[in-house]
């Protein structure tokens, strides 16, 4: 890597963990329902909504009543969203009147966007008016982002109190998360990027002359482009912090009037991790010892930053097959140097990997390469990071909620080997606990290998398949990997607008979003009730560097380790059959 | 318990035979992990079957071997879980022997009337004796049922229950009042008043717990398997979606067939947590096994594992951190007494007395002044003339007259009435000498001679050698000791110090240890302690780990939910060892079985894939001979890491009384390190025998 490398990576982590310690600590304040300097301003907007719905601030509830109150409202959402794309034509903010979704890719955006996965079958700027990418899609990412978020403050919440019976107010969490923490930040971030060029506006597409002419495949003589142009900014400031990464346009973060710059770029990839980052410093305020959430963070970004590594190191390599051919692929003063297809040349090597690694380990899904482009190994990374389970920083709030099922087992083990029943923040861990964690760390993989399983039988699945051989099996494997831990990234080369891969898709994002939702409110709700044990020395500390290195081994082992054998036969094999 | 060659080896006789009885599937679906590994078994051997007959997937010698192999890895699992329980089962039969079918002799006279000789007695089966009858033992009858001594004493043959030769003596009221069916009666008689139903005595319920025939799955042990079956799961879908994968390879590549039935099945069989999940059954009886002989009876799984998360240990003072009774170490004379002269009235005084503080004074005085003691009496030592005066309840002190002298001793309190009344000076020193001796923990004794106060000796409690380390280590585990003790605050303050304990309840009655429990429990603490009266009933019955001691009565034993056969209160301290070490060798084992994962990846899908993929022969950096060995390999390394295992899980994994931080350092090195790196050393020479005998 060249001295160049190493500053952006630098650079990018330096900004990113200054800004942990700020917002983790004004969300904790957020959440905790304490003053902060929004609150003047935003209080009375906060009592309105209240009124509005009827709900009491101080009414809480117990979890069960809690996750009703979340999957009603997420399906409310997904209903809204379904409706809005079927009869989008009769609807206005409609310049291209384009007409109505169809049910199964309807459906399958639907449930992408009320989970916070943002998986595209679809084009936007071919599929959906303004009105549908602003009041469905925009919307659901606020929201999405809210819920995932409320979710872990319940858990927060049951591990704090105890000898309790409720977790909080779902609608209470989900108000505050929306108004005093997405809608500030994204305002501020939509403002930044339309000063740097991302288009925001209602008008239609434009058609421009092209500087050089050219011809179609039938030799016609082409002379003019369409823009596609739209509200992109306001959309594309949440979709980066919401770890939705829904794009405006098809090309998502590749699209120059949606990631125009290298500021963009880096605000995009710094707004990825912001929240899921700074929340590790709220839970760790919030439970009282900002050193376990400080352990979390750090667990998260050693694993980052050596999957970062392996990708950056692949790319900059290149290809070795054409190294054999005796291609120079060695970065120098006059080329980028390493594997430049599918990569945009104002962002390079560094900044494409960076953008595939992070958006991978949290689960965002934006994209500013082609990441089917990527050398086997280096696509691999990114594959990898959404096996975990979207645990290394992973979605607003559900990135934190899912290491804490692997803190839970990890403790578990560990509580074990030091002869005591284990216990996590003073809370004992048992089999109620571990029932649940298990559920959780378990359901993601099961959804994709058995997602892949069936694709790889059906003719409709394999007929989507572009490409033949191992890469072919990677696109199908990086799919389910996608929609089973509510990425939503695409590898692309995968034709996926079809009824059979927006039915499963959309399957495995809804199990794979509530059946770890639920899981993780029976936990909060199990640990509420519970007395809190006082620390003594026989107690496991859960902030060591050894229970660090502890953690990142049982998430290694027992969330990726599955996945070995699948892996083996797609992006391992392709990188051996490339050559090394 | 002496253990002879002949019987170790009739243990491990019997529990092959086991190994075998225990392949019944309705009692392997008890243990998802192995219930697989056998459906595996056999699934293999059917191929096995359909290879012979021509039809095979692979050749029959390849499908043969892993069949077996298979079955081994059941068989070893079964192995050690009859091994656990062979201990178990040898003790049951030894108890059941002694409750062999007896005669009781049932009462129906009233009892307050009672005698001996003229009471009406029916010869009943001691199986027809009901919870609140009552019946007669005389010298040379085995007691028929448990139950309460309401009148008699005598001594008692519990060899049969404690292991312990020497009788004990049983007596009515008091805290030796608990007698336990099928013991025998060496000497007198004793009346008794049933307190169990035939079949649900203590006997009966040893016998059950050692048989492992009632254990029932702890909590953590639930966990635990919670987990496993998970585990399981997961690789089931591995291993399950791995047949369309393959078959996808091979169709878009052209070459090589799928992966057969028989590798996924030793992949998966390599992957599900065998090693800990064969064990799991073994380490919880051994567990129980190592209470048992250590004398002390768990009454339930629960409590044992109870015991190794206890943050509180009450401990009474008496027996447990001081040695059962007070020493004079000093003589502090007041007014113009020499300390001579109070050394030498103190001894005289105590020259008859037989207590320990008696004797303690006499030798003190001889080996602090060199005094020989005068002859009196039946006491070489003693002068003659000389008339002891005993302690009664009445007078609260005793003494000599002699020669016109009269030499009393006693409390405080007492003696200073007691000098009033013959109208004598209090010395002003006497109080202050007195209150000195109380604040320093100390008991004191005013000596007078002819009703002048010569001085006060200093009785002190001595606490036992090695206990202050035995605090500290408890400290560093986590635990809080409290001393409990009914002397006033000032004493148990100066003995607590002394001792090291962490805390103190000082003229502790039962109300007050049990509103101690609940305050403790209420912060969220464990709470384990041991008592012998019924007095410390409710608080035993409060406690989380309550340990009663065998000598102690029947509503003590039965609050309690492990007895000690021994009676030493010390024992509470090994029992917590025994909890955790039960925990650990769960913990460790576990980490092990996971971390093995890693090589039996490494060795199994090179060579399941090489005939679609050879460029996966890269990942055989073990460089295994073949695919076909490379697989055989994994499987018969997972197998015998069981049997290799076994003699950990039977001892436990050794507890040292560190932090939890570098216990867990030290146990993720060697076995989540170790787990790691084994199997690869282990699958490589496996590898190379299986090439050195040509089986592959």
């Amino acid at each position: 890597m060249t001295p160049g490398s190493w500053f952006q990576l630098g650079f990018y982590f330096l900004v990113l963990f200054a800004l942990v310690k700020p917002l983790g600590s004004f969300m904790a304040s957020v959440y905790q329902g304490e003053r902060t300097f929004l609150t003047r301003l935003l209080d009375p907007v906060e009592r309105f909504i209240y009124r509005l719905l009827g709900v009491r601030a101080g009414d809480e509830m117990d979890w069960k009543t809690y996750a009703v109150a979340m999957l009603m409202f997420n399906f409310a959402g997904l209903v809204v969203v379904y409706l809005l794309q079927r009869v989008q034509g009769y609807l206005p903010l409609n310049p291209q009147k384009l007409g109505a979704v169809s049910p199964d890719l309807a459906f399958n955006t639907a449930v992408s966007f009320a989970t916070n996965t943002n998986w595209q079958s679809y084009g936007g700027e071919t599929t959906l008016s303004y009105l549908t990418q602003m009041l469905a899609l925009t919307v659901q990412n606020f929201v999405s982002a809210a819920t995932g978020m409320a979710i872990l403050v319940a858990l927060i919440r049951g591990i704090l109190r105890h000898t309790a019976r409720t977790v909080g107010s779902f609608w209470v969490d989900l108000t505050r998360g929306v108004l005093y923490i997405l809608l500030p930040l994204s305002l501020i971030l939509s403002l930044v990027l339309v000063s740097q060029g991302v288009v925001q506006t209602f008008s239609q597409y434009k058609a421009v002359t092209l500087l050089q002419p050219t011809t179609d495949t039938n030799g016609n003589a082409v002379t003019q482009q369409i823009l596609a142009v739209g509200p992109a900014a306001s959309q594309v400031a949440i979709k980066q912090l919401g770890t939705n990464g829904g794009g405006f346009f098809n090309v998502n973060s590749a699209h120059p009037f949606e990631n125009p710059t290298p500021l963009t770029n880096f605000l995009g990839m710094l707004s990825i991790l912001l929240i899921p980052a700074a929340l590790c410093y709220t839970f760790g305020k919030m439970v009282g010892d900002t050193r376990q959430g400080w352990a979390l963070l750090v667990t998260m970004t050693l694993v980052l930053g050596l999957m970062l590594g392996v990708a950056v190191w692949s790319e900059q390599r290149g290809n070795p097959a054409l190294t054999t051919l005796g291609v120079d692929q060695q970065a120098s003063s006059l080329q980028a140097g390493g594997n430049m297809e599918g990569k945009e040349v104002r962002f390079g090597i560094v900044n494409s990997a960076l953008w595939a690694t992070v958006t991978t380990a949290a689960s965002n899904g934006s994209v500013n390469s082609m990441h089917d482009s990527f050398t086997p190994l280096g696509g691999l990374v990114p594959m990898w990071m959404m096996q975990l389970g979207e645990v290394i920083f992973g979605g607003v709030g559900s990135g934190l909620y899912g290491m804490l099922a692997f803190v839970i087992i990890a403790v578990f083990v560990s509580g074990l080997m030091v002869g005591r029943t284990p216990e996590y923040l003073g809370k004992k861990i048992e089999a109620f606990e571990m029932k649940m964690a298990a559920l959780i760390v378990l359901i993601p993989p099961i959804l994709v290998l058995v997602g892949t399983a069936v694709a790889v039988i059906l003719p409709a699945g394999k007929a989507a398949v572009l490409n033949s051989g191992p890469h072919g099996f990677s696109e199908m494997l990086y799919a389910f990997s996608s929609a089973g831990n509510n990425n939503g990234s695409a590898f692309a080369g995968l034709s996926t607008n079809n009824s059979f891969y927006n039915i499963a898709l959309g399957l495995a994002m809804l199990f794979g979003r509530y059946w770890l939702a639920i899981p993780t409110l029976a936990i909060a709700g199990s640990l509420v009730r519970k007395k809190k044990v006082p620390e003594s020395a026989g107690t496991l500390p859960t902030h060591t560097p050894l229970f660090i290195v502890w953690l990142i081994g049982v998430i290694v082992i027992v969330g990726a380790l599955g996945f070995f054998p699948a892996l083996a036969l797609g992006p391992v094999v392709e990188q051996l059959m490339v050559g090394g | 318990m002496a253990k002879s060659k002949s019987l170790g080896s009739k243990l491990y006789r019997r529990a092959v035979v086991d190994a075998f009885v225990k392949l019944d599937p309705r009692r392997m679906v008890r243990n998802p992990v192995m219930f697989v590994v056998e459906v595996g078994s056999l699934l293999t051997t059917a191929l096995w079957i359909q290879s012979l007959v021509g039809k095979g997937e692979a050749p029959a010698v390849f499908i043969g071997a892993i069949a077996l192999w298979l079955w081994f890895t059941v068989l070893f699992a079964n192995f050690s879980e009859a091994l656990a329980e062979g201990r178990g089962k040898a003790q049951a039969d030894a108890l059941r022997r002694t409750r062999k079918e007896t005669q009781a002799k049932k009462i129906h006279s009233k009892l307050d009337k009672f005698d001996r000789l003229k009471a009406r007695i029916e010869l009943v089966p001691s199986t027809a004796l009901k919870q609140g009858n009552i019946y007669l033992v005389e010298a040379g009858d085995i007691i028929a049922a448990d139950g309460e001594v309401v009148e008699g004493i005598a001594s008692v043959d519990e060899s049969a229950v404690t292991g312990e030769s020497a009788p004990v003596i049983r007596e009515s009221g008091g805290d030796r009042s608990a007698v336990t069916g099928g013991t025998r009666l060496l000497s007198d008689w004793l009346v008794i008043r049933a307190s169990a139903n035939p079949g649900e005595g203590f006997l009966d319920r040893m016998i059950s717990l050692v048989e492992g025939a009632k254990r029932q799955k702890t909590p953590n042990e639930i966990a635990l398997n919670i987990l496993l079956a998970s585990f399981t799961i997961v690789f089931l879908v591995v291993c399950a979606t791995l047949l369309p994968y393959s078959l996808y390879s091979v169709a878009v590549t052209g070459q090589g067939t799928p992966i057969t039935i028989t590798v996924l099945i030793a992949l998966l069989v390599c992957l599900i947590p065998t090693t800990i999940g064969g064990l799991l059954p073994a380490i919880g009886i051994a567990g129980l096994d190592r209470l048992i002989r250590r004398n002390v009876i768990a009454l339930s799984g629960r409590a044992v594992e109870a015991a190794g998360d206890v943050d509180v240990l009450l401990l009474d003072k008496t027996g447990t951190i001081t040695l059962g009774n007070r020493q004079a170490v000093d003589f502090l004379p007041v007014g113009e007494t020499t300390p001579q002269e109070l050394a030498e009235a103190a001894q005289l005084s105590s020259l008859a007395d037989e207590t320990p503080e008696g004797r303690s004074i006499v030798i003190l005085a001889k080996e602090k002044y060199s005094l020989r003691g005068h002859s009196v009496g039946a006491n070489p030592d003693a002068p003659t003339g000389a008339h002891f005066i005993p302690f009664t309840a009445q007078t609260r002190m005793s003494g000599v007259d002699m020669d016109g002298t009269s030499i009393r001793k006693g409390a405080p309190d007492t003696m200073m009435a007691n000098i009033q009344e013959q109208h004598k000076p209090i010395p002003t020193d006497l109080k202050a000498t007195v209150e000195s001796i109380a604040r320093s923990g100390g008991t004191p004794l005013i000596v007078t001679r002819n009703g002048v106060a010569l001085g006060a000796i200093h009785l002190k409690d001595i606490v036992k050698g090695g206990i202050k380390e035995r605090f500290a280590h408890l400290r560093k585990m986590g635990i809080k000791t409290v001393m409990i003790t009914g002397d006033n605050p000032l004493t148990a303050a100066s003995i607590a110090a002394e001792a090291g304990v962490d805390d103190f309840l000082a003229q502790a009655t039962p109300e007050a240890k049990l509103k101690l429990i609940r305050d403790y429990q209420s912060g969220g603490r464990l709470v384990a302690m041991t008592g012998d009266g019924t007095n410390d009933a409710p608080a035993l019955a409060q406690a989380d780990v309550a340990v009663a001691m065998n000598t102690g009565t029947q509503p003590a034993r039965e609050a309690a939910n492990m007895v000690d056969l021994d009676s030493n209160p010390t024992k509470l301290i090994e029992i917590v060892e025994i909890g955790k070490q039960l925990l650990m060798t769960r913990g460790s084992l576990t980490t092990f079985s996971l971390a093995n994962d890693v090589s039996k990846y490494f060795a199994i899908i090179p060579a399941a894939f090489a005939s679609t993929y050879p460029q996966l022969a890269a990942l055989n950096f073990m460089h295994l001979a073949t695919p076909q060995s490379a697989i055989l390999s994994a499987v018969i390394f997972n197998a015998i890491i069981i049997v290799f295992l076994i003699p950990l899980a039977l001892r436990g994994v050794p507890y040292r009384p560190v932090s939890a931080a570098q216990l867990l350092r030290d146990n993720l090195l060697i076995y989540g390190l170790g787990g790691l790196v084994a199997p690869f050393i282990g699958i490589k020479l496996i590898d190379l025998l299986l090439v050195a005998l040509h089986l592959v």
